[in-house]
């Protein structure tokens, strides 16, 4: 092993701190799968490469962890299914804590904390048809 | 087939110890205390356990420890690691073991003094995300493991319009067989209105929809059926067991609403030769309220979606058409970190018809359900009072 080919893991938060979200496809199914790991867990395939998804997602459940204000306050945790057919843990980034709910279009931003990267949701622009 | 082995094991005797809060013990010492008890139960010595079956959620080689302070020296060792269920886990591979020759007397046993302990639950969480880390979970907080036991509810909530007031209905079932059971914690009486009004922990779950934080420790001893009929003791025979596992995380977890109950209960009972209207009372890991709905729906009880109404005016409560954890359960009896074990020593308890007040009458027939991680390990176990 060189030090420049690294395993999924270290590749996906290497990325994630450069501010570019990618999850991996199977280039034998063409599955997409979140989180990143060595083989396809659909099919097996070692085949896998790396995509940047459209970050549109739709909350699939999400609830609110209540803390004391003087601990930092009220904070959310949402499951969000991405359009590519993948889940993940993430948070609503900005906006009302009591606002979320199931079904909420939201799309994916990349935040720097302490120097990591981290995936976080906005709440999708509302257009009217 | 493991039907061959039905019936072929038994449970020879249980035991308890520290249960609620032991201070000045380490779990060691309530776990020798509960398998001292469950080999005295057994009308057995120690000298005669030549199989182990023990975990822990601290030390990843803790079979070797229990062997050395009880002093036994097995010819079977399982310390197969799955959170709360492990403990029911633990029955097939003992069965096997039993049945095959190669041990034939298992001990299987747990402690903990999560509750009292300088190093308890609190740091054991910060410890594990050390040891263990989640790395795509862990950035966004998810109180460990309430959160992702909160996202579950919620979305069973949404999909099947369950309500808060019907998780509640759970705590209070619990909390009202508590009041039957003199080892219980948490013994009085709660209303629904007292379980909405406490205060809120992570959306939907109030502290009342949470399992307690307790010590305690749990014993039980396995051997052959034809053996364990000789003892004082009635046995109590294991007709089924099955364990599933599909994920860890719960972001995972391909259906919020479906865990892999829905395959360990199955293979349970068709290892036992039983089917639901057998049963006579279940016993099921309620670490949180929606894990009562979740596993009545997922082993067959009523149909997914239907778990709301099935607990509804008192449905699981004494007096209700189906006795549910009827110690009290995790919500209201006892919870040291991995309350499985307590669920085979409730059932073995009742089908020896020594429950006292909250006995449930004729009951000849259990299935126990035993859940780990978040929602992640699910076990299940048919224990019968006669051969199935």
């Amino acid at each position: 092993m060189t030090d420049d080919i690294k395993g999924p893991e270290a590749r996906y938060f290497e990325k994630l701190a450069q501010g570019i979200f990618e999850i991996q496809r199977c280039a034998t199914c063409r599955e997409h799968q979140f989180f990143p790991r060595a083989l396809c867990v659909h099919c097996g395939s070692t085949q896998l490469d790396w995509v940047k998804p459209s970050g549109a997602g739709t909350v699939y459940s999400y609830s609110v962890v209540r803390r004391k204000p003087e601990a930092g306050g009220d904070y959310n945790v949402i499951l969000v299914d991405l359009d590519e057919g993948v889940r993940l843990m993430s948070c609503i980034d900005k906006g009302d804590e009591n606002g979320i709910f199931i079904g909420q279009k939201v799309s994916a931003r990349v935040a720097l904390r302490n120097g990591a990267g981290v995936v976080v949701f906005d709440a999708a622009e509302v257009t009217d048809a | 087939m493991l039907e061959a082995i039905r019936n072929k094991v038994a449970i020879a005797g249980v035991g308890v110890a520290g249960l609620g809060q032991a201070h000045g013990y380490t779990e060691m010492e309530l776990l020798a205390q509960a398998a001292t008890k469950a080999v005295a139960d057994a009308g057995l010595n120690m000298s005669d356990i030549d199989g182990i079956a023990t975990c822990s959620s601290s030390a990843t080689m803790w079979a070797m420890p229990v062997i050395e302070y009880l002093g036994v020296k097995p010819a079977f060792i399982d310390s197969t690691m799955l959170g709360g269920s492990s403990f029911l886990a633990h029955l097939l591979p003992a069965m096997h073991a039993i049945v095959s020759g190669q041990c034939t007397t298992v001990l299987v046993c747990y402690g903990s003094t999560q509750r009292t302990a300088t190093f308890g639950r609190k740091e054991g969480v910060k410890a594990r995300a050390l040891l263990d880390p989640q790395p795509y979970e862990q950035p966004y907080q998810p109180l460990s493991p309430i959160t992702s036991y909160a996202l579950a509810a919620q979305r069973h909530m949404f999909q099947y319009g369950t309500t808060r007031r019907q998780l509640a209905e759970v705590a209070v079932a619990a909390r009202q067989w508590a009041g039957l059971n003199p080892e219980a914690f948490m013994r009085d009486p709660l209303s629904i209105e007292e379980v909405l009004e406490a205060r809120m922990i992570s959306d939907p779950f109030t502290i009342r929809d949470c399992c307690l934080v307790t010590d305690g420790a749990g014993a039980y001893v396995l051997m052959a059926s034809d053996r364990a009929r000789q003892l004082q003791r009635k046995p109590v025979y294991v007709s089924g067991s099955a364990t599933a596992v599909w994920n860890r995380q719960i972001s995972a977890m391909h259906d919020l609403t479906v865990t892999a109950a829905s395959e360990s209960g199955p293979r349970a009972m068709q290892m036992a030769g039983v089917s639901h209207k057998d049963i006579d009372l279940i016993q099921l890991y309620d670490a949180f309220t929606i894990n009562v709905l979740l596993f009545l729906e997922d082993l067959g009880f009523c149909a997914k979606g239907e778990g709301g109404a099935f607990v509804e005016n008192g449905g699981i409560a004494p007096g209700g058409h189906t006795p549910v954890n009827t110690n009290g359960g995790g919500l209201s009896c006892v919870h040291p970190g991995m309350y499985g074990i307590f669920t085979l020593i409730e059932a073995v308890r009742q089908l020896r018809a020594e429950a006292g007040e909250r006995q449930v009458p004729q009951a000849s027939i259990a299935l126990i359900h035993g859940n780990g991680g978040t929602l992640s390990s699910q076990s299940t176990a048919i224990l019968s009072r006669e051969p199935t």
